[in-house]
Parts: C-alpha cells; structure tokens; sequence
C-alpha cells in the first residue's frame, strides 16, 4: 500500500469546479437453497468448510451445474430493472490468483450477460428523482473468505499466511453494473447511496435476496472521476471495492471527490486504481494498480450449456413480479392521503411496512402514522434501536389505537399501556384489562368523586357559580388523580355542570 | 496471423503464474506459431453465419433444481489439504489483493 499525501479539497470547492461521474457495482448475493453450480446449502453462518461439495472446491473431475432457481431470480432482478433479458447467453470464466476461488477462475459471464439496458428511478430525500442507466446485470458466483493471520488486526499487510473458508464460495450473486452517472454534482454522495438503497429494497420486494448489508449480502464497488466541465472527456476513475454500508458509500463519493480535486488542482493525474474504504476515518488508501489486472482471458465456460429463457418463461416471471417500491410508494401514497412531507419521513424513518400493517390490522392510516412517527419514534431513539426492532407489532398497535377509538381508554392512558406493551407484559386489551386501566364512565363512582372534589374546592365552585365557567378545569384536575387518570373527562365535565347548575 | 513473439510468451507465463527457462520461452514461441497457424485454418471454413460454439453437445437450459444435496465433512473437505488450522485452508502470504 501506498500512502501518498494529497491536499483534500473541501467539497463544496470541489464539486464547484469539477463535475464528478459516477459508476456503481453492486453485487447481491442471491437467497437460494443452495449455491449457483452445485447442491452445497447457501448459508450465511456454518463451521468453516462444511457447507461445500466436491464442485465448492473445484475437485478434479467435479462438474457444475446450474441452479434453475438461480437464474430466475436474476431474469427478475433484470426486469424490476427494466432491462432486456438476453435471448441466450453464455457463462465465462474470469482467470485470476487468488486463493479465495480454488479453481482459478470465477464463473461468471463476460459479453453475454442475462439481462441488459434497463433503468431506474431513484428518489433522493427531497423527492427529486434520477433516473440511472443499468448497462447489464450478471450472473456469477460468490467467492470464499480469507482470514489473514500473524499481521496487525486481521490485515492483509504484515500476514504470514492465510485462512480459507469455502462456504461461501459458489453462492450465487447478481451484478449490477450502472452506466455512467452524470449529471449529479454535488449531490453525488446522495445519490450513490441513494441508488444501492433502491436496489436494495428491490431485493427485498423481489424476494430475492434478503439483502442485508450488514451480511455483505449486498456489496457496492464505487467508482468516482471527476472532469472539468460536463461537456470534458471523462476522468480517470478511481473503484473502491466492497462498501458495505449506505453511510459508508456517501462518504466515499464525498472523500474520493475532496481527493481527486485535490490530485487535479496540484496539477497531477489521478491514478486508475482499486481502493478501500476505512470505516475509522472516512477516507480511502489505494488499493491495486489496475494496470494488468484487466487481462483475465475470458473465455467461454465449456462445462456449461448456454442459458436460453424462453420468451414465454420471461412473460411468466414478468406477470408475477410483486408491486416494486417506487408503485407502492405512489399507491399508498393515495391511499392514505398522506402529505408528500410526511411520506418522506415516513419512509426515511422506515415506517413504511409498520403502518401499513398496522392499517391493515385496523387502524387508520393517520393514527398509525402518529404512533410511529411520534412515541414510538421517540421511544425508539431513547433505546438507539430502528423502528421495526422496537418489541411491539403493528397488530398490537391497530388493537391500542382501537381501545382509544372505542373510549375504553384515553390518549395518556394509551402511551401507559403502550410502555407495557413495550416491556413484553402481553397485548394492549389484556394490559387494560389486568391493570384496570379502562376509562370510568361509571356515574355512581364518577359522582362521588364529583361530590368530592366540590366539597374540597369551595372557591373553585364559587368562582364557577360566579360565571367563570373555564375555572372548571381546576375540579377535574384533582379528579383524574383521584381516578389515576382513567376517569372520562367528557363526562366529569358534564357532571359537575348538572351538579352546579351550570351551562357550557 | 501475427506471429507470438517471445515477449507474448513471458507474458502469458506471467499470467499463469507459471516459470519458465529462456530455452523454454524460446520453444514455446515456436510451439504457439504452429499452434496459431493451425487454428487459423479453422477461421477459412467458420464464416460469419457459422455461431460460435462453447460446448460440443447442442443443449441448452440444462439445470439443477434448488436443493440441498450432500456436503463434504469439515475433515473430508481437508483432508487433501497440504496445510490446515482452525478448520480452514492454510494458505501461503497473500500479497497483492484481488
């Protein structure tokens, strides 16, 4: 590894003066049984090296074979993408050393990729939205994992040998190669993780994958150049390999940018390289000149037959292809007569599902979205957790809302019962029910606490007699105590007015 | 057809990851020209309308439906391993990354 030392410029002057381009890679690691080329289960947490077969190791004499449900699953990531789906295209194999794939080689595709020439629409915090350009999506397989061992913290520098695990290697992966993304300026780092979170969600919606980041089930190669001006021959780009986080992909755009600027403005050439992105400190270090690197001899896979989809079976898999977000957003959208603002937050809060389950269990789409987007947001701030890991469900939520809707129990006594929810003590009606919650609306015990309170508070009633009917707020206050909240206001009111003889 | 010259060749080997000896370097160019010549007679008769064909069987669509078959045991599954630790593949100093 090289460390050169570069001015960063700041980025507002960068991205004032240059014009960066992007290009994105994402790889999704499929949600199959098994893995692309052969029966080993495709699972994320195994002792190392048991979940392979001769073919996982690339044994002599061992032939792969390729997973149909596989190949589905990418003819419908390449339609949700708008793309083509090739007529019949061929897998490859990519030559390379590398002990992470004992074959020496990758199977994967070269110029015949499954699916080609798509789009998507890519919506950014505020709303707007960018369209980006797929070139293709690929099919290939995953690799294994290495563990460096003698050097410091587990990094390839300094190791004296390595670990290999096989389990993962041959897991079947789409990728996602973009055109091009101009046109973004100093939205650029939003739009990158922008992107790979729609496609992410796409994933998801598609039942293909259950694409989590965290897992590396979807990994993002980030490539990032910058020009003069947008009408300037494109820049020499730099790839940073393997962000694994939304977060992590902003900063990178954002770093590489402050970088290049500064390589350009002292008068150097950025260099075409890999590079690494380091959580610690937000910046990249280089990785791999990428100056032989390209020459991997494909050449066609002779151990397999071409994959033809027939065109009947494309239409198939199109029909059945589920409402993909960007539908659903619009849809629901009209639905709940929600503002464009609040779907916003909605969505970036990750509330989407919740409320749309809570609606479904019952509850009205706006009263969903006040617990979600207030106490329970709230709540979930106070523990650093997400919304959808608090530990209460959308059904317990619409049964809460309907105990409030029913008058069975008023908004504070709600946010009492929901704490109890939250602390795993059952459902909201059983919490009312076993605690005694329920509002008062008996007039024998409400009465009593009327005459009480009259008889504790003769300035309040003289002022109230006086024509300060306002002043009625003092009685009911010492009410609801005397009830722990759970009388009902309405009717106390209504009973001390009958009582003091009164008009509203 | 261009002629593999002796750099090609020391090219090639590098990419293989393979050492060879000048002598060798020196026959191998002479090798890949016949080599070469030979396949370039294939390129008289495979005109443009003759598709490229990667497998000699004419199929196509061949697959596998997705289950689990039997796995190798950690043990199998090194037990041709010159080096092993912690269940994993001991493998030499990595230096260059892919």
């Amino acid at each position: 590894m090289t460390t050169t030392t570069t001015e960063l410029v700041d980025y507002d002057d960068a991205t004032d003066r240059y014009d960066p381009v992007l290009g994105i890679e994402v790889h999704v690691e499929l949600g199959t049984a098994t893995k692309m080329f052969d029966g080993a289960p495709n699972i994320f947490a195994a002792e190392p090296n048991t979940a392979i077969t001769p073919v996982s190791l690339g044994l002599p004499g061992s032939l792969p074979v390729v997973n149909g449900t596989a190949v589905e699953y990418a003819i419908r990531i390449g339609l949700a993408l708008n793309c083509s789906i090739a007529e019949t295209c061929r897998f490859a194999r990519k030559q390379y050393f590398y002990p992470d794939l004992t074959k020496n080689f990758q199977t994967s595709q070269y110029d015949e990729p499954i699916a080609f020439d798509g789009w998507v629409d890519v919506e950014l915090e505020d709303g707007e939205i960018v369209r980006v350009e797929i070139e293709r999506a690929h099919m290939e397989e995953d690799a294994g994992k290495n563990t460096h061992v003698g050097g410091a913290t587990g990094r390839i520098q300094g190791a004296t040998h390595s670990l290999v695990d096989y389990n993962r290697a041959g897991v079947p992966l789409v990728e996602i190669v973009t055109r091009p993304i101009e046109g973004t300026g100093k939205r650029a780092p939003e739009v990158a993780a922008a992107y790979v979170r729609t496609l992410r969600d796409i994933f998801r919606t598609l039942d293909v994958s259950e694409a989590r980041m965290e897992r590396g089930n979807v990994r993002a190669d980030v490539n990032v150049s910058l020009r003069p001006t947008p009408e300037s021959p494109l820049g020499t780009r730099t790839e940073t390999k393997n962000v694994n986080s939304f977060r992590a992909i902003d900063r990178t755009v954002h770093f590489e940018i402050s970088r290049q600027a500064g390589i350009l403005d002292a008068g150097g050439t950025v260099i075409q390289e890999t590079r690494h992105f380091h959580e610690d400190t937000g910046s990249t270090s280089s990785g791999r000149v990428k100056s032989d690197a390209e020459d991997y001899r494909y050449f066609p896979e002779p151990d397999l037959v071409p994959v033809a989809p027939s065109r009947e079976w494309v239409e198939e898999i199109r029909n059945a292809l589920p409402e993909l977000p960007a539908a659903r957003r619009r849809r629901l959208l009209g639905e709940w007569g929600f503002s464009d603002l609040e779907m916003r937050d909605v969505q970036n809060a990750g509330a989407l599902d919740l409320i749309e389950q809570t609606v479904a269990a019952g509850a009205s789409a706006q009263s969903a979205r006040k617990w979600w987007m207030g106490e329970l947001a709230r709540v979930a701030r106070e523990q650093e957790v997400e919304l959808e890991e608090l530990t209460v469900t959308p059904a317990q939520i619409a049964e809460l809302q309907g105990l409030v809707d029913g008058k069975k129990i008023n908004d504070k006594i709600a946010r009492k019962v929901l704490g109890s929810v939250l602390e795993g003590e059952g459902d909201p009606a059983a919490i009312v029910e076993a605690e005694g919650l329920a509002v008062v609306s008996d007039d024998s015990v409400l009465t009593a606490a009327v005459d009480q309170a009259i008889a504790d508070n003769p300035d309040v009633v003289a002022k109230i007699q006086g024509g300060k009917v306002q002043a009625i707020g003092a009685l009911i206050g010492p009410i609801m105590k005397a009830t722990r909240g759970q009388a009902d206001a309405g009717r106390v009111r209504e009973i001390i007015m009958e009582k003091l003889g009164v008009q509203g | 057809m261009p002629s593999i010259g002796r750099d090609d060749v020391a090219r090639l080997a590098d990419l293989a990851r393979i050492q060879l000896t000048d002598e060798e370097v020196d026959r191998l160019s002479g090798e890949f020209d016949a080599i070469m010549d030979a396949v370039a007679s294939v390129s008289e008769v495979a005109t443009a309308d003759v598709p490229a064909t990667s497998h000699p069987i004419p199929m196509t669509n061949v697959y596998r439906e997705d289950v689990v078959t039997d796995t190798l045991t950690q043990e199998q599954a090194l037990a041709a391993a010159p080096q092993a630790e912690d269940g994993r593949f001991a493998v030499p100093q990595i230096l260059g990354e892919e």
